[in-house]
């Protein structure tokens, strides 16, 4: 009995001290959770979050410094998927999402210096030297890098128009008189 | 299925769906009228599930009735065809009949009042066509599924003779009450019907055809039967009336006895399913050389003065049709397509489009506007889902912003038909719940396209940073190489100049 007893004490203590001392010794520093949250991410680096570029951004995010709805061009999409893979509950409706916005050259302004293009983080704008400048819709992520950039103020960022294929019903309101 | 539920299903048939009144008639049983010609009619560029068709025409170019102007573009799109003759005065947006309101581009014709058509297609014996070239055709013609959901028809019929369909159903359903357009044109002009369906066995292989007509309309059954009474491959199969027997999977499973899966079509279970207004069509295109430029429209409601069916052009206004079937009060709700499925329509400035199977124009106490109460949770909704879904949990989801826990209750599977709203004591719009959080997810799911299109935009950016910066030391290193190299010949040069000198 008492045999046993400091037998399987022993063996709790070593293989305890082991374990402890194991995790220590081998402790990979990178988590797995910023990677995986990473690969939810744009991946354009715009650097709208204020972090460098969407690594720094889903570091930030799963130590928890940063909230997950940090990422204007992830919209809520985004949030709602990090918030499944950290298990955070993130009441999105809430969430100031005005809608996707794209980058849109003024024809009028451009000069054509070709300082945006050199700027997206997509190569989303083309153009050429003294030629005027034009944003391609489908690959724009709205990150706004190149309106900064522009020295004659000609890009701008306008909400992408609603149409009908993209409309969604609105959310009943309880009580509010019924449609259907 | 275990054995002990075997012998349910056996004593008890299926239950599921709704038996609304259906307010058919009188509408039903007034003869047909045709629509005065507008003076305008704006033609939408997209009636049709897919891309929106490509205008073809320029403003102030005439056009004669039945001309192509607008298109098909794409894979899944349909081809657009002026209603009239006359002028195009406009290529622009218009008003959707959408509940949103949103603009659509619509061409606008000015009729001149000739109704002068194109040269109609040489004639020629449709049924000694290919299946290919009718399918053909058909696409020319513009058709599309003329039972609301607007489905361009010849792709229907090509991705049928791919899956080797045993089966044509024909729906004559019609399951919406109110409407009669189906009713009428089987009633009126059942040879067309029948001959556009031996057009479409041949288009599809299939072996056979059943038209199922809901039992509440016993003229269009009578005269269906007597013009398929030579034709022994077409066969008129009377169903129940109960709403939604015109949804696809209800009409096959009640004609098969055999349900589809939820993650399947018809077609995987060798079965095809149209609409006989599409049946219609297509004789009228094939037979006649006349593309789809006109439709029955159910006009009905109790603010109507005199409802029935009326023959209009595609493009024709709301407005247009409800003056000529007059109006005895202001109407509290105007609805396009059935009072269950239909969707409400921000004014009566819209057009016509190939899916508007009725305009309803309904009255304050048949709208039975009402604020919604709170869930009771006594599970009306469950016992009439046809889907067997449970309404009443999904929508407390999606109330609560859940709407994954929402897709796990199994809202993809939900077809809108209505019969959850119809039957809720509390009057809550459940089917907007579901609309809200289907459009919600799909709009989730292009988001996370877009991002996964972005961060492949941005590898390629950073690739090619790279290839330009390795290309551009490569081009130094090349004319540093160069540099040398002259140097060095110019000094040999200079050595044997020298060496010529002093020798």
């Amino acid at each position: 009995m008492i045999a046993a007893i400091l037998s399987l004490t022993l063996l709790g203590l070593v293989l305890g001290f082991g374990l402890g001392f194991a995790a220590r010794k081998f402790h990979v520093e990178t988590d797995a959770k910023v990677a995986e949250i990473e690969a939810l991410m744009p991946g354009s680096n715009c650097g709208q979050c204020g972090f460098p570029g969407c690594a720094g951004a889903a570091a930030a995010i799963a130590d928890g410094s940063a909230p997950p709805t940090i990422c204007p061009p992830g919209g809520k999409a985004l949030v709602e998927a990090i918030a499944k893979l950290l298990g955070l509950s993130v009441d999105t409706s809430a969430l100031a999402d005005e809608g996707p916005k794209i980058a849109v050259v003024q024809e009028e302004i451009c000069i054509g210096c070709c300082r945006c293009l050199k700027e997206c983080p997509t190569d989303a704008i083309i153009g050429a030297a003294k030629q005027i400048h034009s944003v391609l819709r489908e690959a724009c992520t709205g990150c706004a890098k190149c309106v900064a950039r522009c020295p004659t103020e000609a890009l701008r960022m306008e909400p992408v128009p609603v149409t009908l294929q993209h409309w969604v019903w609105p959310k009943p309101e309880r009580g509010a008189p019924a449609w259907a | 299925m275990g054995l002990m539920e075997k012998i349910f299903a056996l004593l008890e048939p299926a239950h599921w769906g709704v038996h609304p009144d259906d307010k058919k008639r009188p509408a039903a049983d007034a003869p047909v009228r045709r629509l005065p010609l507008p003076e305008r009619l704006y033609v939408p560029l997209q009636q049709h599930i897919g891309a929106a068709a490509r205008p073809i025409v320029l403003t102030g170019q005439k056009v004669k009735k039945g001309e192509l102007i607008a298109e098909a573009q794409g894979a899944t799109s349909a081809a657009i065809h002026a209603p009239t003759s006359g002028k195009v005065v406009a290529v622009g947006d218009v008003t959707a009949p959408h509940p949103s309101g949103l603009p659509v581009a619509a061409i606008t014709i000015e009729a001149d009042g000739e109704e002068a058509w194109i040269d109609a297609a040489p004639a020629q014996d449709p049924f000694s066509l290919s299946p290919e070239e009718i399918a053909k055709q058909v696409a020319a013609a513009g058709i599309v599924g003329l039972g609301g959901a607007t489905f361009p028809s010849a792709l229907k019929l090509g991705l049928a003779k791919k899956a080797k369909i045993h089966t044509l159903i024909i729906n004559g359903g019609e399951c919406e009450p109110y409407l009669s357009c189906d009713d009428r044109l089987m009633r009126d002009a059942s040879p067309e019907i029948v001959a556009g369906i031996r057009l479409m066995l041949i288009a599809t292989g299939a072996q056979r055809a059943l038209v199922g007509i809901e039992d509440n309309k016993p003229e269009a059954i009578a005269a269906m039967r007597e013009a398929v009474r030579p034709r022994r491959e077409i066969e008129v199969k009377p169903v129940p009336a109960r709403y939604p027997m015109g949804s696809e999977k209800h009409l096959f499973s009640t004609l098969m006895g055999q349900e589809v899966p939820a993650d399947g079509r018809t077609t995987d279970l060798g079965a095809l399913v149209h609409n006989v207004g599409t049946a219609h069509a297509v004789y009228q295109a094939l037979g006649k050389g006349r593309p789809l430029v006109e439709r029955l429209v159910t006009v009905n409601g109790g603010a109507v003065a005199f409802p029935g069916n009326l023959l209009v052009p595609i493009g024709a206004l709301v407005e247009d049709v409800l003056a000529f079937a007059g109006l005895k009060e202001t109407p509290a709700r105007l609805v396009m397509g059935g009072p269950m499925m239909g969707s409400l329509l921000p004014h009566a400035r819209v057009p016509i489009i190939k899916g508007s199977s009725g305009i309803l124009a309904l009255t304050a106490q048949e709208a039975g506007i009402a604020p919604a109460g709170p869930c009771i949770r006594c599970s009306s909704c469950v016992r009439a889902c046809p889907i067997g879904l449970l309404p009443l949990e999904m929508a407390a989801r999606i109330a609560a912003g859940a709407l994954s826990a929402a897709v796990d209750y199994g809202l993809k599977d939900c077809i809108a038909c209505g019969c959850c709203a119809y039957v809720c004591p509390s009057r809550i719009p459940l089917v907007q719940y579901f609309n809200h959080a289907k459009g919600e997810l799909a709009a989730q799911a292009r988001a996370q396209l877009r991002n996964e299109a972005a961060k492949r935009l941005a590898a390629a950016r950073a690739e090619r940073l790279e290839r330009e910066a390795k290309e551009k030391a490569e081009a130094a290193a090349r004319r540093k190489a160069e540099r040398m190299a002259q140097k060095a010949a110019e000094a040999a040069a200079a050595a044997a100049k020298q060496a010529e000198e002093v020798a």
